[in-house]
C-alpha cells in the first residue's frame, strides 16, 4: 500500500517513535531526554532493560511525573516541569551535573529538530530570525559532549517542509552530531554515506520518504524488510 | 568568633553598588532567592550585570528587578520561559543587553572564575554562531572554543540549612548554580530556611564549605514564584 501525500494518521504516532528509539538504547546507559517527543521515550524502557534518566538541572535518577498534589517546585526537570526522584537518585550542581554531559559520561541523548543535515549536523535552537529571542539552554553541551545522540521528530513541518535536508538552513547547534532519526515515517541512520533509511513505518513506502525528505535516502534496510 | 548570620535582607544588599555583577543563584524558580533579590529591588542599585540561567517570570523576584529598569544586561543561557514578557519586552526594545551563553559553558565559566582559571577550551558552541570571533584551538584533532571565566562583585543564592561558618546544604534540584556561584562572587549572600548549629551539618554532606559564604539570613517559608504569579501579585 502506498500513501496519499496528504494522508493524516499514517505511519508511526508520537508515542511509537518514542517507542521505536527506546528499543535502541541499551541496557544500562545514562540517558538524557530533550523537551517534547523525546520525554516520552521514558514510558517506553523495553523489558529487562533499566536506563538512569539525566537532567541537566542537577539530578541524576530522575523518576516520572509525580502524582497531582505531590509537586515539590525544588524538584524539577530541564524543562521546568515537576518530576521526582527514583530510589538510588542522585542531586549535584550545575558544573558537575555539565561534567557528566561535557566528559562524555552520558551515553545517550534524545533531542527534537528543527532541521537535521545528510552529514549529521543539527539545528534546533534557533531560526535565526531577527525579532526572535535567542535561548540555547544546554542543547550545544548535550551534542557536543553526549556520545551517541539520536534525534526524534515529525518527518516533515506542519507546513509539509522537509525537515531532513543536504545542509541547515538554521544556525547550528552541532557540526556532525546526529547518529540516528526516528521520524514519523521511518528510521534513518545518518552514516558517512548520508541518510540511510534502515526501517519504514507500517505502510509507509520507500517513495513516499523520498518524496518528504530534502535530500538522498540510501535504502539500507535488511533484504528481508524490502 | 565568625559568625556569617545577618540581621536583614536589608542589610545583607546594602553594599551592593551602581555597576556591580551579581549572579543569582536558581533554575527557573527552583532556588531562586526571592527574598533577597525583592531587598536589592528595595535597595535600587542600577545598570546591574545579572548572571543567572534565565530571566525570570511574571512581575516578581528576577522579572521584577529586570521590569524595575535595575539590569543593564543579562548573562543567561536561556531567556525565554513560560509566563516570561518582561525580559523579552526590554530586549525587544533595545532597552537591555543580553549575552547568550551555553547552559554548560555558562555553569563551567562560573566554576572556573571561582577556582582562578581564567579561560578554558570546550567542544560546546564550535560551528554555531555563539562560537564567531572566539578563539579556537585543535587538540587530538578536535577543535575547541575559548571561554573566559565568569566571577561577580555578588552572589544571591538560597540554601536548605546553613550554620554560622556559612556551611550549606540545599533542597533537591534547587541547589543548580548556587554552589559555584557562590566560590565565584567576591561576596556570597545566602537566604537559608533553617539556621543550624555548626556541627549540625555532617561535614560528610556540605555540599558548600563556608569559605565560599559571607553572609546568611534566615527565611523560613521563601515565596514561591509560581504561587505569586498565580495570584498575579507585583513587586514591589
Amino acid at each position: 500500500m502506498s500513501l496519499e501525500k496528504n494522508t493524516e494518521a499514517v505511519g508511526w504516532t508520537r508515542d511509537q517513535m518514542a517507542e521505536r528509539a527506546a528499543l535502541d538504547i541499551p541496557d544500562g546507559s545514562y540517558v538524557n531526554l530533550g523537551i517534547g517527543i523525546p520525554e516520552k521515550v521514558a514510558r517506553y524502557v523495553p523489558q529487562g532493560r533499566e536506563f538512569i534518566y539525566h537532567t541537566e538541572n542537577g539530578l541524576l535518577g530522575m523518576g516520572p511525573t509525580p502524582e497531582i498534589g505531590e509537586e515539590d517546585a525544588d524538584l524539577i526537570n530541564a524543562g521546568k516541569k515537576p518530576v521526582t526522584a527514583i530510589a538510588g537518585a542522585a542531586y549535584f550542581h550545575h558544573a558537575d551535573s555539565f561534567a557528566m554531559i561535557r566528559g562524555q559520561h552520558i551515553d545517550v541523548c534524545v533531542l527534537g529538530a528543527m532541521q537535521v543535515a545528510q552529514n549529521g549536523d543539527l539545528a534546533n535552537w534557533s531560526t535565526g530570525a531577527p525579532d526572535a529571542i535567542p535561548a540555547v539552554g544546554g542543547a550545544m553541551d548535550l551534542v557536543a559532549g553526549v556520545k551517541t545522540i539520536y534525534v526524534i521528530t515529525q518527518h516533515t513541518t506542519k507546513n509539509g517542509i522537509a525537515k531532513l535536508i543536504e545542509a541547515c538552513s538554521y544556525p547550528l547547534t552541532g557540526q556532525s552530531v546526529v547518529s540516528r532519526i526516528y521520524t514519523d515515517l521511518c528510521v534513518i541512520e545518518v552514516t558517512s554515506k548520508g541518510f540511510e533509511l534502515v526501517e519504514l513505518a507500517p505502510n509507509v513506502a520507500f517513495d513516499t520518504v523520498q518524496e518528504r525528505t530534502g535530500a538522498p535516502l540510501i535504502d539500507s534496510r535488511k533484504f528481508s524488510e524490502k | 568568633m565568625i559568625n556569617k548570620f545577618s540581621t536583614t535582607a536589608a542589610d545583607a544588599v546594602a553594599d551592593i553598588f551602581d555597576g556591580a555583577t551579581v549572579m543569582i543563584g536558581g533554575f527557573g524558580e527552583a532556588g531562586s532567592p526571592i527574598e533577597l533579590i525583592h531587598a536589592l529591588i528595595d535597595h535600587g542599585a542600577k545598570n546591574l550585570t545579572v548572571v543567572n540561567n534565565n530571566t525570570g517570570s511574571g512581575h516578581v523576584g528576577l522579572a521584577a528587578l529586570i521590569e524595575n529598569g535595575q539590569v543593564g544586561k543579562m548573562i543567561c543561557s536561556f531567556p525565554r520561559t513560560a509566563n516570561s514578557t518582561v525580559f523579552p519586552d526590554l530586549y525587544r526594545a533595545g532597552k537591555i543587553e543580553l549575552e547568550l551563553v551555553p547552559q554548560g559553558t555558562l555553569a563551567e565559566r562560573i566554576r572556573a572564575g571561582g577556582a582562578g582559571i581564567p579561560a578554558f577550551f570546550t567542544a560546546t558552541s564550535v560551528g554555531t554562531p555563539l562560537a564567531d570571533g572566539k578563539e579556537h584551538r585543535n587538540f587530538d584533532d578536535r577543535d575547541y572554543v575559548m571561554e573566559l571565566s565568569l566571577t561577580a562583585d555578588f552572589a544571591l543564592i538560597k540554601a536548605k540549612e546553613a550554620d554560622r561558618y556559612g556551611n550549606l546544604t540545599y533542597n533537591k534540584t534547587a541547589r543548580n548554580f548556587a554552589p559555584i556561584m557562590a566560590m565565584a562572587a567576591k561576596t556570597t549572600i545566602v537566604q537559608t530556611s533553617y539556621c543550624v548549629a555548626a556541627g549540625d551539618i555532617d561535614p560528610e554532606t556540605v555540599a558548600t564549605p563556608g569559605i565560599f559564604v559571607d553572609r546568611i539570613i534566615h527565611i523560613e517559608k521563601p515565596l514561591q514564584e509560581s504561587n505569586l504569579n498565580a495570584q498575579g501579585r507585583t513587586y514591589p
